[in-house]
């Protein structure tokens, strides 16, 4: 086995010594920057698992002397009301990124297909906007938010959220633009409307880049905690995932065991979407929508 | 079409309905009103009023009095606030090693690598960490004598002798900007490789008989395929290390020293109520950001066109030289080949 490898390397001229640093350095680069990416997440796991006694007398990095101690989680859970957050939140998720799809797909359809008047405007436009941070804008949005009476309403912080995403019709467009006009102009001549060829023929070839946009505006709603905190103030019955958590600043502010436990709760749905999605991300990117 | 007699003016306007010209203008109109309909109610209106709040002194509710440039004029003369501004220069030297990092990663995860997905996923999990948790995390990673210090110690440092990551002013901003790095690089890595893979294949494989290097076919292939993602991504890292607000916000509330510039407006809007202070800071700071992306923008074109010109013919040369060379190894390791298998088929024989 060994030997038929090297003749095939042999053949491809690439063992040089150049190239074996080369994959020496590819390696550990990976290695260590995946390190420095897992150990604070790490720690949180292993903390969260102690009891108060451990906690107060073992170090962080010490694993814990029972792996199956849930007392924790159940506490944070229960502490945070994070039953109903997981509800809103969800509820939230599936408007905010149903509508985000919509809107920017069909937006970055008709930028990348269409020369018409006030096109390069259009673009312009949300480039700019992207360069206004959303922070700072807030001020004067509380003010419209409270006009249209959107504050304390799930319907207003959704519809907020929706609003402008850059960077996803950014994605759109760029693949719209791996996807051939030839297919538009066959369906136009076997009589599709363009509504129809944007349903039909374009939509499903953008599948992997809206799979990659569903992950990265999915993720900026779940985790978005500063509106949600400004324009969802009922925590009673308001309260999103992120925003939960708050309620372990204050007295619990110290006891890191339960705060762990709680910050593994809300990472927990992330990390299971991710792992589902991960590999049509991948795929979807990989695979391209040019070869259709 | 106008021309048409009334008499068949009814039919023939159902008839314009079903030209292209018609359905195209419907559909451009159709698909695009929403997203500017937002765009405007939540980004340019908030805008303009924003702008109208800076002249004036006033709270969200009560009396309003113009004060004209005097908000502005504070910005300069109150020193928290000024002094916030140079924060962000620590968040620009992490924004660029950032980018640098995932456009080097994506690089490395786009070739064959071994476990190469577990490495992707492991680098862009931390972006799906929310910010009230990421401000846990690393409150108790930093804190002396925990995660962190334990690993320094692991590699030979004393307890003692590591400074208080969170507290001690010389290297405070550091470790938020690290966090930041943390969160976001694997976000910046999963968009590039996206935007390398969306690169036509086929140049890849000209570009290997043409026997171009790993580090050429980044130059001259992957890199101008992916100008615009990355330009975008330098735009938003400037906006962002300008705007930088959350590291501070969720981890040290912007205490010893920590607080960037929209952590101090946030206070200014909130806590002291001071909403045209506040908005002549944010107005303040877009400015800066304008300026920013326009100075930038240009050097980008300058570089770019320079860069192109000059190194086209270079390029050529080197290239064709590369391909000789690659069809000469290729040549006599497929001679060897043959040799070898001939010699194999002797032994075989014999």
């Amino acid at each position: 086995m060994a030997r038929s490898q090297q003749s095939v390397h042999k053949v491809k001229h690439h063992y040089s010594a150049g190239y074996i640093v080369w994959v020496i350095v590819k390696y550990f680069s990976l290695i260590f920057v995946s390190f420095w990416m897992v150990v604070p997440l790490i720690s949180c796991v292993i903390t969260g698992f102690k009891t108060d006694a451990e906690y107060q007398s073992t170090n962080v990095m010490t694993p814990p002397g029972n792996w199956l101690n849930f007392q924790n989680f159940a506490d944070a859970f229960h502490k945070a009301n994070m039953g109903l957050a997981f509800r809103n939140s969800a509820i939230i998720l599936l408007f905010v990124l149903a509508g985000s799809i919509i809107i920017g797909t069909q937006l970055a359809y008709v930028l990348n297909r269409f020369k018409f008047p006030g096109n390069t405007l259009i673009r312009n436009l949300f480039t700019f906007a992207a360069l206004l941070p959303g922070i700072a804008m807030q001020v004067a949005t509380y003010e419209i938010m409270n006009n249209l009476g959107f504050i304390n309403h799930l319907y207003g912080y959704i519809i907020l959220s929706m609003g402008t995403d850059v960077i996803s019709i950014y994605i759109y467009i760029q693949y719209f633009e791996n996807i051939s006009v030839a297919l538009d102009e066959s369906a136009i001549l076997d009589g599709a409307s363009y509504a129809t060829i944007f349903y039909k023929i374009l939509l499903p070839l953008l599948k992997p880049a809206i799979v990659t946009c569903i992950i990265l505006k999915g993720a900026g709603t779940y985790n978005e905690y500063y509106n949600a905190n400004l324009y969802l103030q009922n925590k009673q019955t308001l309260c999103t995932v992120a925003t939960s958590l708050y309620t372990f600043t204050g007295p619990m502010g110290n006891r890191y065991n339960l705060i762990c436990a709680g910050v593994i709760i809300s990472i927990i749905p992330a990390l299971i979407v991710f792992i589902i999605f991960q590999n049509s991300i991948y795929n979807g990117i990989a695979a391209g929508a040019v070869k259709g | 079409m106008a021309s048409t007699t009334a008499a068949s003016g009814r039919r023939s306007f159902r008839e314009f309905t079903r030209t292209r010209k018609f359905q195209r203008t419907m559909i451009i109109i159709a698909f695009s009103i929403i997203p500017l309909f937002l765009l405007f109610l939540f980004t340019y209106l908030p805008f303009g009023e924003m702008v109208g709040f800076s002249f004036y002194k006033m709270k969200y509710v009560g009396r309003r009095t113009y004060v004209g440039l005097k908000n502005y004029q504070s910005i300069f003369s109150r020193k928290d606030i000024f002094g916030a501004l140079v924060l962000s220069l620590y968040y620009m030297v992490g924004a660029l090693f950032q980018i640098v990092l995932a456009l080097y990663l994506a690089t490395i995860l786009s070739m064959k690598v071994r476990l190469g997905k577990l490495f992707k996923a492991v680098i862009f999990f931390p972006f799906l960490v929310n910010g009230i948790a990421m401000g846990f995390i690393f409150k108790f990673f930093y804190t002396h004598g925990f995660v962190l210090d334990t690993i320094l110690s692991w590699v030979g440092f004393h307890i003692d002798s590591l400074p208080y990551w969170l507290r001690d002013q010389r290297i405070n901003n550091w470790a938020l900007v690290g966090t930041s790095v943390w969160r976001y690089v694997g976000q910046n890595m999963i968009l590039f490789i996206g935007a390398i893979m969306s690169v036509d294949p086929s140049l890849y494989e000209a570009a290997e008989i043409d026997g171009a290097n790993g580090f050429q076919q980044f130059k001259y292939i992957i890199l101008p395929g992916i100008q615009t993602i990355v330009t975008l991504n330098i735009i938003l890292s400037i906006t962002g290390s300008l705007s930088a607000f959350e590291p501070s916000y969720v981890i040290t509330s912007g205490a010893n020293g920590t607080g960037t510039y929209f952590v101090i407006m946030d206070r200014i809007a909130h806590t002291d109520q001071k909403v045209g202070l506040a908005s002549a800071m944010a107005v303040f700071l877009l400015c800066l950001i304008f300026l920013a992306t326009v100075i930038q923008k240009l050097i980008f074109r300058f570089a770019f066109r320079n860069a192109q010109a000059e190194d086209e013919s270079f390029q050529a040369k080197k290239a064709r030289k590369r391909a000789i060379r690659a069809a000469r190894a290729e040549i006599k390791a497929g001679k060897e080949a043959q040799k070898r298998m001939l010699a194999d088929g002797r032994k075989e024989d014999a």
